[in-house]
């Protein structure tokens, strides 16, 4: 577009956060700002307003979505049919990916023999929508796990039981041939179902107040590249300072996430330093080899395994130099505590630093790369790769809510957000996406709604009119991290950016349903809505 | 981003300097008491003014004191955070205090002022918008164009008035003082508004507003003030309800008033309200219910809300009533808090 060839280009992330799945398409805005300042010669800044993003971002897809589920008397799921309907904007963005995702990824943490789904992605005149935290699967997510409360119901058993009954299990294939490993999604109901004394509040709380569950299972990153190609889909490279420093360059973005802390902590880790003693260079095309981006929540699992692989090489390196120094058996030299020290204790230890010296003295400039290329999986049907992963993240919530029946209005008090996120690698971090993929779940069912006005016009396009909760209007939310330790994650780490999202949006409206016996399958839940729904419940029993 | 345009920023430091500035440019001045109001609709190219005058540097238009005979005056640029939290407007107009503690949030309420609350400028969601996205729609009435989009082929300006100070403040019966090029002069709040939307005030461009002063009340002054919003923090009313009840020794209703806000271009007061509860006895009774909801049937017919500002126009009139009764029990202490969502200012958690 530049008319300029790919060497001659040089991306650098600045420090950014908030993607979400948004800043997945190429903008205009990137173009632009390159082509201003190759004519003007100065630099160029974009700076758009709300409105602008709005009308130029990529929201998540309204979908209208007709499920049927099928289940025999002991409430085992039979069969799912799903017909799904996508409004997807004006441009087609991952909207193709989106298509698929809405149906490929509903196939657990439930088991079920027979499934259908038909999606079909329309374009319409407004602004166009793509990958969102949660790429495709929080809409079906939704209405799959209303529909399960129902089943429920309709079987006379406990919401969370039937969730168990159902349960899929570990190292299994789904019915659209995924291959699931590990699944902690057991121990996620166990978790809510104790913090939130579920068995003693469920059903039993007064009139208006209701307590709802919901499960859910995310992809760790996809088999399938964003672009088709057999590279790796994350490299490191790693570089030794005489000083004792190491350098990570990873071409993974930190937006916000922790992406950076985390392959500084896998590095440490496995060269026993001291983090402080790991300096991180990322997202800089001209420094960094190729990672594939943040998105499908794949950065710790794939940017993990690639600093793992390019630090035990390291390792070894230093280790084997090491040995042949002192005459010992490489096995006997450990690095750890930021000390390479001899196992049985006979040669002193010396620092890290000095280590690398010897090393650099007998092996020249010393450096690493590593990297991670997922293994040939998914179904063999078309399609049958979207929504192959490596490793599934699972999440279960329950959400407490206190309803006013004269206005409508709902108060969404706790969330108890249980997430198997593998082995969690920095436990304050994933408590952090757990929060802020449930406060994300809620906004989206209680306040967030793209509007567009019979003008064509949008309804809210500004932070003023398209309300998001503050501070008073979020709930407790209280964390549950469940560790399920993955066999090919790094340390047994799996995702925890996107999968603790889905459940939010369900719950909350099935603990509507246990709060006043409503159920609202229309999104967002409105006062006005439930004052609908509640005029609904008062005519069914007068009738 | 969304710049302000450039302006001329005047600081006067005494209400002669500031009305000279007035008086010279005119039109193209404009008021800037905290600016939490002015500076976004500059944004927005409601306002466009070469000069605008910041009144941040006349001390007298500043604080809370109690005059002859027990009035009360509020200098027009005391933030809305020192009105909520100053204890003799609390003991005196609870419904102001209350009011002005749920204006916008916290940060907000520590720059705008009660002057700026009062001269609010009225709010639509045609109106409060980009520049751009009002280009897209061909401007209204109230801006730029001649239509209205809320009432199809109106001709007057339905925009709301959005103040919760001023339902509050009609309450207790406030006056405003306003100084002019022709000197100084009072008026009843009751009297400054105007139906017309496009500017519901009876005040000219270059007066200013220098205090609000409320008369001593009885002993028995009961008020509140609760308000819809979306959530509970920031946002706009969606309906606002002030209530007056007077009581006397016996603790029987000598006097009562309903001023209701955000439905349209001025406050709305439903004078019904007095005659309904005139000599009735407050207490947890069934009669007494029958007499608030009495008075929330008069308020609902009284209220046709117009799709003026964001939210469901018919959810709005719903609320009315609702609202109204718990008004009047929040103001008489018989609210009977079920589910904690009574009022959207401040949540207490379970």
């Amino acid at each position: 577009m530049l008319g300029l060839p790919q060497a001659r280009v040089r991306v650098i992330q600045p420090c950014l956060g908030g993607a979400f799945g948004g800043k997945s398409d190429p903008f205009s805005l990137e173009i632009c700002a390159a082509k201003l300042s190759m004519i003007t010669g100065r630099p160029v800044k974009f700076l758009w307003t709300r409105e602008e993003i709005f009308y130029a971002h990529r929201g998540r897809h309204p979908m209208e979505m007709r499920y049927r589920t099928g289940a025999d008397r002991s409430g085992r799921l039979r069969a799912v049919d799903a017909e799904i309907l996508i409004d997807g904007g004006a441009y087609s963005s991952y909207g193709l990916v989106t298509t698929y995702y809405s149906g490929q990824l509903l196939t657990g943490p439930y088991d079920f023999p027979a499934y259908r789904f038909r999606s079909t992605r329309v374009f319409t005149n407004k602004p166009p929508c793509g990958p969102k935290r949660g790429h495709g699967s929080v809409q079906p997510r939704f209405a799959f796990e209303v529909q399960l409360d129902r089943m429920a119901e309709a079987a006379g058993i406990d919401p969370i039981e039937i969730r168990r009954i159902n349960f899929q299990g570990a190292n299994t294939r789904t019915v659209n041939d995924q291959r699931i490993t590990s699944n902690g999604f057991l121990d996620c109901l166990d978790a809510v179902e104790r913090a939130s004394c579920w068995r003693d509040r469920h059903g039993r709380l007064p009139r208006g107040r209701g307590l709802g569950v919901a499960g859910s299972m995310y992809i760790s990153g996809t088999n399938y590249p964003i672009y088709p190609n057999s590279m790796p889909h994350s490299g490191i490279q790693l570089q030794v300072d005489r000083s004792g420093l190491v350098t990570v360059f990873t071409g993974g973005n930190d937006i916000g996430q922790g992406a950076s802390t985390m392959v500084a902590a896998v590095v440490a880790e496995e060269l026993g330093v001291d983090p402080e003693d790991v300096r991180v260079v990322a997202a800089d095309t001209d420094l960094c080899p190729v990672d594939l981006g943040a998105y499908s929540s794949r950065v710790t699992f794939m940017g993990g395994n690639a600093a793992i692989d390019a630090a035990r090489k390291l390792r070894r390196r230093v280790v084997d130099t090491v040995a042949a120094a002192w005459g010992v058996d490489a096995a006997r030299v450990r690095m750890r505590l930021g000390r390479v020290e001899d196992r049985d204790g006979v040669v002193d230890s010396i620092s890290a630093r000095d280590a690398f010296r010897i090393a650099e003295e007998m092996q020249g400039t010393l450096g690493e790369t590593g990297s991670y290329t997922t293994q040939e999986l998914g179904g063999d049907y078309r399609g049958g790769k979207i929504g192959a992963s490596p490793a599934y993240s699972f999440t279960a919530h329950v959400v407490e809510v206190a309803v006013d029946e004269e206005s409508g209005r709902i108060d969404c008090r706790k969330v108890w957000i249980a997430h198997d996120c593998g082995r969690a690698l920095n436990p304050m971090l994933v408590a952090g996406q757990m929060e802020g993929s449930a406060y994300m779940g809620i906004a989206e069912a209680l306040m967030e709604s793209h509007e567009i006005d019979e003008r064509g016009l949008h309804r809210g396009p500004s932070l003023l009119d398209y309300p998001l909760p503050t501070a008073v209007d979020t709930p407790e939310l209280h964390s549950l991290i469940v560790e399920s330790i993955d066999p090919e994650g790094p340390y047994g780490a799996k995702e925890a950016g996107e999968g603790p999202l889905h459940p939010a949006l369900p719950a909350i409206s099935n603990a509507l349903h246990d709060a006043l016996g409503i159920r609202l399958t229309r999104l967002p839940f409105t006062p006005a809505r439930v004052l609908e729904a509640l005029r609904g419940q008062r005519a069914l029993a007068g009738a | 981003m969304l710049r302000l345009p450039p302006f001329e920023l005047a600081t006067p430091s005494s209400i002669e300097q500031a009305l000279e500035l007035l008086e010279r440019h005119g039109e193209r001045a404009m008021i800037l008491g905290g600016g939490t109001d002015l500076l976004p609709n500059m944004k927005h190219e409601l306002f466009t003014p070469n000069v605008v005058v910041s009144l941040a540097g006349i001390k007298e238009l500043n604080g809370i004191r109690v005059g002859a005979e027990g009035t009360l005056e509020i200098g027009a640029m005391t933030t809305l955070e020192e009105v909520a939290g100053n204890p003799r407007v609390r003991e005196r107009a609870p419904a102001l205090a209350q009011a002005t503690a749920v204006v916008a949030g916290p940060q907000h309420r520590e720059m705008a002022t009660i002057g700026g609350n009062v001269m609010l400028d009225t709010r639509c969601r045609w109106y409060n918008q980009s520049y751009f996205w009002r280009s897209a729609l061909g401007f209204c009435l109230k801006k730029d164009g001649e239509v209205c989009h809320v009432v199809r082929g109106g001709r007057n300006c339905v925009a709301a008035a959005s103040n919760d100070s001023a339902p509050a403040l009609m309450t207790v019966g406030a006056r405003l003082h306003l100084r002019g090029p022709g000197g100084a002069r009072e008026l009843a709040l009751d009297d400054l508004w105007t139906a017309d939307g496009t500017w519901n005030k009876r005040s000219a461009r270059n007066e200013l507003l220098v205090s609000i002063t409320i008369p001593a009340g009885p002993a028995g002054h009961r008020g509140a003030y609760l308000k819809l919003r979306q959530r509970g923090s920031i946002d706009f009313p969606l309906l606002g309800v002030a209530v007056r009840v007077d009581l006397d020794e016996q603790g029987d209703v000598l006097d009562a008033d309903l001023v209701l806000g955000a439905l349209q271009a001025r406050p709305l007061r439903v004078k019904a309200a007095a005659k309904l509860l005139r000599g009735t006895h407050p207490d947890p009774s069934p009669s007494f219910a029958g007499a608030l909801d009495t008075v929330a049937e008069a308020a609902r017919r009284r209220c046709k809300p117009v799709a003026n500002i964001p939210g469901d126009a018919d959810y709005r009139r719903a609320m009315v009533p609702v609202y109204v009764r718990r008004a009047f029990a929040r103001a008489l202490d018989l609210e009977q808090d079920g589910s904690g969502a009574t009022n959207s200012s401040v949540r207490r958690r379970a």
